[in-house]
């Protein structure tokens, strides 16, 4: 049995431990914020956060998340109202939005990290999330608009 | 052409299909109705065509009237109000990044004159009979319904009028709507929509032309580029459902293995090892295999299972062997010699102007050169997916499907259903680009729940996706132009060597239909006295399909290469020579130089206006600052092209490294695409088109050997990411026409000059011409 916390609240998985947390969160848990894309952790579709930290949910098995927190797009503000979410609505960024979530979260690691990244920085972050639609001068856009705006960036914690 | 135009009725018979070309061919045509007649008309210029046609037969029809099931006029379909003032809007298109959904529902709010905050959007399931054509590709949905959507959300704004009139006992003359109010301004009485929304509801629809539409001067929203995205919160939040996110009661789970190559089968089937692994429930053999596929199954062994894991692991743990069938000894490397072959000879001839013989035989100079694309995936980030349930001797379905009738019509043919029994439900589509216009990832599904009395989700990996496309295909184009003593064409001989899309639909088609020729081959309007084009043969041994702007990727990377060429050879500056090329401006007649398809458009409204397409060019030039100095390894180059019946060109800025690598540090894209509707998703499709463009210019290709693909994710097809995305792109809407006029298509014209202005730019800074796509290290110094 499998004990991990997913959007703050506690859950409990007995299936087989392997299964990439991914399909665990859609499949069984029905959080189908989080993509399927490539399965390889090669698209960044499947973004989510593991213990704080970005990570890709197509190939992170549910026995890594033993006793951590898994925080999806789904949870990651209460009223989507995450500055990265707000930037992303208020630039129009999304085309077709498949990719989005996963470059939200991607996104929001980031800001977390480094509250007011450069381009090249955004671009090193970044470089793993793909968008086919070719959104990524707005994603740049984005991140500028939502840095500052951050708890983090306001010294607020997280 | 007799063999074309019977290639032509053996496709329309076989293929009820949702394709530029062949969609003019109704799905009905089998039934012997319209279909059949208009696809002959397509086909003008063969006498058989018009045989045995009446004269209203002949008389072709243009635009949304020229697509299966065409459109309808009755707001009662499109706009609905509830008692608390909500507008929801019906849209019939699918939504696959290009905005329809906020388009559409903007365009009729606008003439409804409703407030936005109180507008929704709810999506059309696969209905054409109900809905008119849903068959979303060729760049369309605008340019073809903006003035039925306008007289949609008009007629219900004039119904909504007569409901107050009535209940006020006032002159219909004297009430306006405004912004969600009925207003009396005599008696100052006013009515909120939703007040008289039911009253409204039972008047019949007004006659068309009783509507009045609204003085573009006092649109709210209809090319203001002032409207977000109407499912932004969705997308932001991950409540937005796509394909893959469907769910249902006792839903399971599915993956298929498919034949690795194109019309293989199973020969044997070993399961043993999947039925232990935990999870799987069953494994269904898929009938296929056979050439040509259509849009149907490529066959092979589904694994249905409790969750997409378990199907996956079960689908590793399949034994099989396979029948690889004719195409076992597909090698792109070999083909694109045998394609080269063929573009050194004579070909079919598919337009024929002056004495190109003639001009040759005198010239002092002559040039010539070979431009090759490969095979490339549409890869959209959410791979094909579909749900579907059949039960109880009915099927319905969700799925992210560009074609919902064209998914329903296979799924009767498949299931043997009557009609009515089956219902597509439209979900977001996690981009298309031309791959979910082919529903075969909904049939297979169908059959999957079929067998197993459950509903099924299918997913295909990425893996699935690079390995059984329908790719774009795969060229050779070879041009040859004699020059004068300036330099500029006497003549010009162009082959178009590549396997047709027909050869999803046919049996071994071996040139390419109408709407590939037209698609920048037939209807180049450089202004060149002689000029010969030509279609040598070319087998297809790979599903053949739409990829975003189609046959003008190949077309356009060879003749906006070549004419950069031609400059360079006369010593004159590219954009300069370009211009001069193309001329002064005028409006040709497309049908007067061979293209009798033009995008499915009347050619007197949608004349080649090469003034359009000069001035597009002109637009890039100056955005780009064409002229300045560069530091050394940068170089700029520039293209324009002509594309679903709107002008593009686009100015790129590289900078090329000793080891030939490309760095794309700015590009200026224009597009004239009429008046445009929603300015700000016309400016991110241009955005995205850049970066799509840039992808199989610079390192995208899929490629084959022993008839399996080679690549198998984004690993070996690498397309663009953020750090090669350029620093900057610049969009510039030209203004053009008014809303009463003709409009052009958005979602694909971007995408043809951004290949070979980059060419063109790495020659620039280099001096190196590269004329092999993708470009990779090609222009590596020695």
């Amino acid at each position: 049995m499998i004990k991990l916390t997913v959007n703050g609240a506690p859950r409990s998985f007995d299936g087989d431990p392997d299964m990439p947390l991914l399909w665990y969160l859609r499949d069984e848990l029905g959080l189908t914020g989080s993509k399927f894309g490539c399965g390889a952790a090669l698209c960044g579709a499947c973004t989510i956060h593991l213990g704080g930290t970005a990570a890709r949910a197509c190939v992170t098995p549910v026995s890594a998340a033993e006793g951590q927190d898994v925080v999806t797009i789904e949870g990651l503000s209460p009223d989507g109202n995450h500055p990265v979410q707000a930037a992303w609505r208020d630039l129009n960024v999304a085309q077709c939005g498949y990719c989005q979530c996963g470059q939200i979260m991607q996104a929001a690691a980031l800001l977390k990290d480094t509250p007011k990244p450069s381009d090249d920085q955004i671009d090193e972050a970044m470089s793993g999330n793909i968008c086919r639609c070719g959104t990524y001068p707005r994603i740049r856009a984005a991140i500028h608009q939502a840095a500052g705006q951050t708890p983090a960036a306001k010294g607020e914690r997280l | 052409m007799i063999h074309d135009a019977k290639m032509m009725a053996e496709l329309a018979a076989q293929t009820p299909a949702a394709t530029p070309i062949l969609a003019n061919a109704s799905r009905r045509g089998v039934l012997g109705g319209l279909g059949a007649l208009v696809l002959a008309l397509s086909l003008r210029d063969t006498a058989r065509a018009d045989e045995g046609q009446t004269e209203e037969q002949k008389a072709k029809k243009f635009g949304a009237d020229g697509m299966p099931h065409g459109w309808r006029d009755d707001p009662k379909i499109f706009v609905a109000i509830a008692k608390d003032g909500t507008v929801t809007v019906t849209n019939h298109r699918s939504e696959m990044g290009q905005g329809v959904r906020t388009s559409v529902a903007l365009v009729v709010a606008d003439e409804l004159e409703a407030d936005w905050s109180k507008v929704r959007v709810t999506q059309a399931y696969g209905d054409e009979e109900r809905f008119g054509n849903q068959d979303t590709d060729g760049s369309r949905s605008l340019r073809h319904f903006f003035q039925h959507f306008r007289h949609a959300g008009a007629a219900a704004r004039l119904m909504l009028i007569q409901a107050a009139a009535k209940q006020w006992n006032v002159p219909v003359a004297e009430v306006r709507a405004e912004n969600h109010q009925l207003v009396h301004a005599k008696s100052g009485r006013k009515l909120g929509y939703g007040e008289v929304a039911a009253a409204a509801a039972e008047l019949p629809v007004p006659e068309r032309d009783s509507v009045k539409l609204k003085d573009p001067k006092a649109f709210r929203y209809i090319g203001t580029g002032k409207i977000g995205l109407i499912d932004n919160h969705d997308i932001t939040t991950g409540k937005a459902i796509y394909g893959l996110d469907v769910k249902l009661d006792g839903m399971l789970y599915a993956v298929v293995a498919r034949p690795p190559v194109y019309g293989g089968k199973v020969k044997s089937v070993d399961d043993a090892a999947t039925l232990k692994v935990p999870g799987v429930v069953k494994t269904v053999r898929i009938e296929g295999g056979e050439i040509p596929s259509e849009f149907m199954p490529l066959g092979g062994v589904a694994v249905v299972a409790k969750n997409t894991w378990a199907a996956m692991k079960g689908r590793d743990a399949l034994k099989i062997e396979w029948d690889d069938g004719p195409n076992a000894g597909y090698d792109t490397d070999a083909f694109r010699t045998e394609l080269e072959k063929a573009a050194r000879q004579p070909g079919k001839v598919v337009r024929n102007q002056g004495d190109v013989d003639g001009a040759f035989a005198k010239a002092k100079k002559k040039f010539e050169a070979e431009y090759f694309v490969p095979h490339l995936a549409q890869a959209p980030m959410e791979p094909p997916a579909a749900v579907v349930s059949v039960k109880d001797g009915a099927c319905e379905a969700w799925a992210c499907t560009q074609g919902p009738q064209a998914a329903h019509d296979r799924l009767v043919k498949r299931l043997n259903l009557p009609a009515d029994k089956v219902k597509v439900n439209v979900t977001l589509l996690g981009g298309g680009f031309g791959r979910k216009s082919k529903p075969d990832y909904v049939v297979e599904a169908a059959l999957c729940s079929q067998a197993v009395g459950a509903p099924v989700k299918l997913a295909w990996t990425r893996e699935d996706d690079i390995h059984h496309g329908y790719y774009h295909t795969i060229s050779v184009e070879r041009i040859e132009a004699s020059v004068d003593e300036k330099g500029m064409p006497t003549a010009w001989l162009h082959r178009s060597t590549a396997p047709t899309i027909g050869s999803i639909f046919a049996p071994d088609p071996q040139h390419e239909l109408p709407f590939e020729l037209g698609m920048g081959l037939v209807n180049n309007p450089l202004n060149i006295k002689n000029m010969r084009l030509e279609n040598p043969a070319a087998p297809a041994h790979v599903r053949i399909g739409w990829f975003r702007s189609v046959s003008n990727i190949p077309h356009a990377f060879a003749i906006q290469s070549f004419v950069a060429e031609l400059a360079h050879a006369a010593g004159r500056d590219p954009k300069d020579y370009l211009l001069e090329l193309i001329g002064p401006g005028r409006k040709i007649d497309p049908t007067e130089i061979g293209d009798v398809w033009n995008y499915g458009e009347d050619p007197k409204r949608y004349p080649i206006d090469t003034g359009r397409l000069r001035r597009v060019i002109e637009t890039v030039a100056d955005g780009a600052k064409w002229g300045r100095k560069l530091e050394k390894g940068r170089g700029l180059g520039v293209a324009g092209h002509y594309s679903f019946v709107t002008y593009t060109a686009c100015a790129a800025e590289v900078e090329v490294d000793a080891k030939g690598q490309v760095k794309v540090n700015a590009i200026d894209i224009a597009v004239d695409c009429g008046a445009q509707v929603n300015p700000e998703r016309i400016r991110s499709q241009m955005e995205g088109a850049v970066v799509m463009g840039m992808g199989l210019a610079l390192t995208s290709e899929i490629t084959f050997k022993n008839g399996r693909a080679q690549q198998n994710n984004f690993d070996g097809y690498e397309i663009v990411r953020i750090d090669a995305a350029p620093k900057e792109i610049r969009v510039h809407l030209v203004p053009s026409g008014d809303y009463a006029g003709p409009l052009g298509g958005v979602g694909e014209p971007g995408v043809p000059p951004v290949a070979p202005a980059i060419a063109n730019a790495v020659f620039a800074a280099t001096g190196r011409r590269v004329r092999q796509l993708p470009i990779r290290g090609q222009a590596a110094s020695a």
